[in-house]
């Protein structure tokens, strides 16, 4: 029972991971044999130097790209088994992403990008929810503004807004700081881990600032390719 | 529901944006172009159509031998059709016991339904259009029966056992159709006092003809209703049963008008394909984004679709609106170049624009746009991954499928549509080579080049897909430019010139062999150039391949026309210098075997093909020779032109007259005069009127080419503006680095003129040729037009095109030095 429990438990889970690419100078190693296992609810950062992986095990984690080898296992669905849009019908209102430079379409006003994800699922409620997310980041008086006229600031949060619009199960944040200068950059991170808190969602949070992980359950260090546990 | 709620709202959202603003615009000016063309070419079709039906004098005719059945007139009238009859015979008029063959129409109230019979009152009178028939007992003559007979208006003649008085002279007669050579004179009278002149008996040779005129609808509802109903002894006739020459000059007009919308079609498939790229690019990024949210590729490709779907309706139904009202503001600009007020659209033309808007969007624009969906979430996490493109071949092909099947569906014939479409893919597989060697180029250049001179030609070589695109974009605008601003003006005024001022307006026919002499002495001391004398000898065909020809086994009423009446044959072993060889060769020697050239109009009606044996029978004689060549003949240039020609020794032996024509000033008429009196057996014609008939014609197309240009001006500046779009983000992103690192705006500046004025000098290099080639072969194999070579095509070109180019590329990077890089910066991150 105690096994069942703790894999119904489980939102991610990689095992003998590894993603191999071909570059100018032939093969190279990026990710080697890694374990992860993260549970609804937790929060991990995944810290690493520049270059080291971590966008790509995020990537791989997400399903947004193919592993080399390993297995990887979102929502007990066994990624290797899906293509592309069987994936992306599994993520549909269950992750949510948040990224170093915001990913927000210019085209759209702020509110029009946090309904993207519950329009995307045909979500009946899309403009309460949306509003709701919007007030949640503190940005209700910034719903027909478009990203252009946000400050860098205020365009993570509309995207934090977007992501946990639909009430997804698992955030991955890459580098959500990275565009933002320090104290910005220590806002964001407040935001995003007391809503995280609020829904209880599990949360994936690539970053290099050793600060910043520290707020979070566990801390992993990718180095070469392998994943290390950090106190 | 959902996907159709998401659709609509990311049309809109996409529409507020500006992201579909060129790719409609490009739409919208496709539709308008075709739909304006469309309705024009429309209403001026149905007037050319009219002015066709002039020279039936109706909209319909039935020609029978015998009266027609009574049920014809009962249809007619219940169909509320206008009604007129005539009959026309031979017979001779008697002047002071003088005989004289005359043609006698009698005709009804009424008469002519369509067009004008223009008449003078006296030889001095000006022309009028006649309102009424002669009166009974009264007479109209054409006036070299006055100059035959000595007769005056007002004198009279006795036609069989009736005496009428002159009354009128009759210039031109709308219905003269297929009879210009009718030797004898014209005599019309009243079909009511036919029965007294005792000269129409049941077995009188006579033609009837019932003439109609109507609404379209009921005039086609009548002609469904009596073709099944037709006497063996009658048909009906049609446009294409009036004048070649006539109809030579209206094909023509048509083609013109087909080509110039057509060259709009195919710059405005140019600014959609540039325009799709663009959106491409710059949607790739939305797509990755909501791919990492969830959404299936197929819910995104069906969402595509729907707004692709619904883009087609709205800009289709702007652009036909557009279209609409640029033709009502065009017609009406024009309404002192068209001589009649022209008939409304039929709706026809609003389905093609619409058909149109869908095959260019779909053609020009899916292959990329489809490629869309498939774009990789992994995008957001890296921005090296581009945008999947469709390959060179696909892209090709799906462009090249849409190209033709709209060129095929507007030019409406085969031929026209490959030259133009051969045109079109060697001008881009060329453009594409010289510019991937440009790119080469400019990528060794720039190593030795300095300062801004480096910066421009190294833009060109960094980006060499977007490059390759531009050239290609402004290759093609400049090409329709060229093609409508220079090659149109040429090709007008060549086909203009094949009519000159001083074109053949009078005819002489039935010229003895003996009076030969005589006459080209008379001509000459009167300094009258002609265009030569030609025997001319009347058969008919009556067998091909040995097989009888019988009328009644054509299908076609015109083939049946031909086969049943005589031709006029001719040999000689000079070929006319308006006609041209399309197959088989012209004999050289004067003693060459005996064969035949014939027309390959008339070949096509009556199916002869080279190699086939044709005899001719000329009363208890007749004669054979194989077919050995094809002619075009240009029956607008007014010469003297045959059907079939047969080689010296075919047809030197048997009994010929001679026909000649040439061209008479209005100061010369009393040489006319003098002509007939001393070669009284010799017929003169005058066709002036039918000149100026068929110069009505021509100008009336040039009109109308001269407005679709303003469409395809505006659709290769706007393919031109979509070049300069192309890679608009990519170098904004660099100008911003470049100032960032200290660059002047002068240099900056610079750099974007060298490198768009380089991009002009070889898009215009090769739009001129291209367009100089594809003139050519319009002139050669469409229009056969003598076409040379244009240094405005050039120096426009080529010049033109650095210039215009140059500057336009100053000017798009000039908002990028003025504001500050930080904002670029931003916006491409």
């Amino acid at each position: 029972m105690a096994v069942n429990a703790d894999k119904l438990n489980i939102q991610v889970q990689a095992r003998d991971l590894q993603k191999v690419v071909i570059g100018p100078a032939g093969e190279l190693t990026i990710l080697e044999r890694l374990d992860l296992t993260v549970h609804a609810g937790e929060a991990v950062a995944i810290l690493g130097a520049s270059g080291s992986g971590k966008s790509t095990l995020l990537g791989l984690l997400a399903g947004l790209d193919e592993a080399t080898g390993g297995e990887i296992r979102l929502f007990d669905q066994d990624l290797r088994s899906l293509d592309e849009d069987a994936r992306a019908a599994l993520r549909a209102g269950q992750v949510g992403f948040v990224f170093q430079n915001f990913q927000l379409l210019p085209t759209l006003t702020a509110l029009e990008n946090i309904l993207l994800p519950l329009e995307l699922t045909g979500n009946s409620q899309a403009r309460r929810e949306g509003l709701n997310a919007l007030d949640k980041v503190g940005l209700a008086q910034r719903a027909d503004h478009y990203p252009r006229q946000l400050s860098g600031g205020e365009q993570q949060r509309i995207a934090i807004a977007r992501a946990i619009a639909p009430g997804p199960k698992i955030l991955f944040a890459d580098e959500p700081t990275g565009n933002l200068d320090q104290e910005t950059g220590a806002q964001i991170i407040q935001l995003l881990l007391k809503l995280r808190r609020q829904i209880d969602v599990a949360l994936i949070l690539v970053t290099h600032d050793a600060e910043l992980a520290q707020q979070c359950d566990r801390r992993l260090l990718l180095d070469k390719g392998c994943l290390e546990a950090m106190q | 529901m959902r996907i159709l709620r998401f659709s609509l709202l990311g049309l809109w959202r996409e529409w507020r944006s500006g992201e579909l603003r060129l790719l409609s615009f490009s739409l919208i000016l496709a539709v308008a172009a075709v739909t304006s063309v469309g309705f024009f070419t429309d209403r001026v079709e149905q007037a050319l159509q009219q002015q066709g039906n002039e020279l039936l004098a109706a909209d319909l005719v039935i020609e029978s031998s015998n009266p027609l059945p009574e049920e014809f007139n009962l249809q007619a009238a219940a169909e509320g059709l206008e009604m007129a009859q005539t009959l026309s015979f031979p017979s001779v008029v008697m002047v002071r016991d003088e005989p004289q063959l005359v043609q006698v129409k009698a005709v009804s109230a009424g008469y002519p339904l369509r067009g004008e019979l223009l008449i003078r009152e006296l030889p001095e009178s000006p022309i009028v259009a006649a309102e009424r028939i002669p009166q009974p007992g009264r007479v109209w003559v054409e006036p070299r029966l006055l100059l035959l007979l000595d007769l005056h208006p007002g004198d009279s003649l006795s036609l069989g056992e009736r005496r009428f008085s002159i009354e009128r002279l009759i210039e031109l007669e709308p219905d003269r159709g297929g009879n210009l050579f009718q030797l004898a004179p014209r005599v019309m009278i009243d079909l009511q006092d036919i029965p007294s002149t005792g000269l129409v008996s049941a077995a009188s040779r006579v033609k009837h003809r019932l003439l109609l005129a109507g609404p379209p609808s009921s005039v086609a509802r009548f002609r469904d209703w009596s073709e099944p109903r037709l006497p063996d002894n009658a048909r009906i006739l049609s446009i294409s049963d009036a004048r070649p020459e006539l109809r030579n000059a209206l094909e023509r007009g048509s083609r013109f008008l087909a080509l110039a919308a057509l060259v709009t079609v195919l710059v405005t498939g140019a600014a959609v394909a540039l325009s799709t790229r663009r959106l491409v690019e710059r949607q790739s990024d939305a797509v990755a984004v909501m791919r990492c949210l969830g959404a299936q590729s197929s819910f995104l490709r069906n969402s595509l679709i729907l707004r692709l779907l619904l883009l087609i309706l709205l800009t289709g139904l702007a652009g036909a609106l557009a279209g609409y009202l640029a033709q009502i503001i065009i017609t009406n600009l024009l309404s002192d170049w068209l001589t009649q007020s022209l008939p409304p659209p039929s709706p026809r033309p609003l389905l093609t624009g619409l058909a149109t808007g869908a095959i260019t969007l779909f053609g020009f624009a899916l292959p990329p746009l489809m490629h869309l969906p498939k774009v990789s979430p992994l995008k957001v996490l890296r921005r090296d991954l581009g945008v999947v493109q469709p390959g060179p071949w696909l892209l090709g092909l799906s462009a090249l499928s849409a190209l033709g099947l709209l060129i095929y569906w507007e030019a409406g014939e085969p031929r026209m549509a490959l030259t133009l479409l051969s045109g079109v893919v060697v001008l881009l597989l060329l453009l594409s080579l010289l510019a991937l060697l440009l790119i080469r180029l400019a990528g060794k250049l720039q190593q030795r080049a300095r300062g801004i001179q480096r910066f421009g030609l190294a833009s060109l070589s960094r980006h060499p897909g977007t490059t390759l695109l531009q050239v290609c974009g402004f290759g093609l605008g400049i090409m329709a430019i060229l093609l409508l601003a220079v090659v149109r003006v040429d090709l007008l005024s060549a086909w203009e010139d094949s009519l000159p001022a001083g074109a053949p307006n009078r005819f002489l026919v039935n010229i003895l062999p003996e009076q030969i002499a005589e006459l080209e002495t008379f001509l000459a001391q009167n300094r009258i150039s002609n265009s030569g004398l030609h025997p001319m000898i009347r058969g008919r065909l009556s067998q091909i391949n040995d097989q009888p020809v019988i009328p009644e086994n054509y299908a076609n009423p015109r083939a049946r026309g031909l086969a049943s009446r005589e031709f006029n044959l001719s040999w000689g072993i000079q070929l006319q210098s308006d006609n041209q060889i399309i197959a088989g060769a012209w004999w050289q020697e004067e003693n060459a075997a005996p064969q035949f050239s014939v027309d390959k109009g008339i070949a096509e009606t009556l199916g002869i093909e080279l190699g086939d044996r044709l005899t001719y029978s000329m009363g208890d004689r007749s004669f054979s020779a194989p077919v050995t060549s094809l002619r075009t003949v240009k029956w607008d240039s007014f010469n003297v032109n045959f059907f079939v020609i047969g080689s010296p020794a075919t047809l030197r032996d048997e009994a010929a007259t001679y026909i000649t024509s040439f061209h008479l000033e209005p100061t010369q008429e009393k040489l006319a005069a003098d002509l007939i009196k001393r070669f009284p057996n010799v017929t003169l014609l005058d066709v002036t009127a039918i000149l100026q008939q068929v110069r009505r014609v021509m100008d009336r197309g040039s009109a109308a080419v001269e407005y679709i240009f303003l469409f395809t001006l505006a659709a290769g500046l706007l393919v031109l503006y979509a070049g300069i779009l192309a890679g608009a983000e990519a170098r904004s992103h660099e100008s911003a680095i470049l100032r960032t690192l200290g660059a002047a705006r002068k240099q900056l500046l610079g750099a974007a003129a060298i490198e768009f004025a380089t991009l002009g000098l070889l898009a215009g290099l090769l739009a001129s040729l291209g367009a100089f080639i594809t003139g050519q072969l319009l002139a050669q194999q469409i229009f056969q037009l003598e076409y040379g070579f244009s240094l405005w095509l050039w120096l426009g070109g080529v010049g033109g095109a650095t210039l215009g180019i140059g500057l336009a590329g100053l000017f798009s990077a000039w908002p990028l030095v003025v504001r500050p890089p930080i904002q670029s910066l931003r916006q491409t991150e």
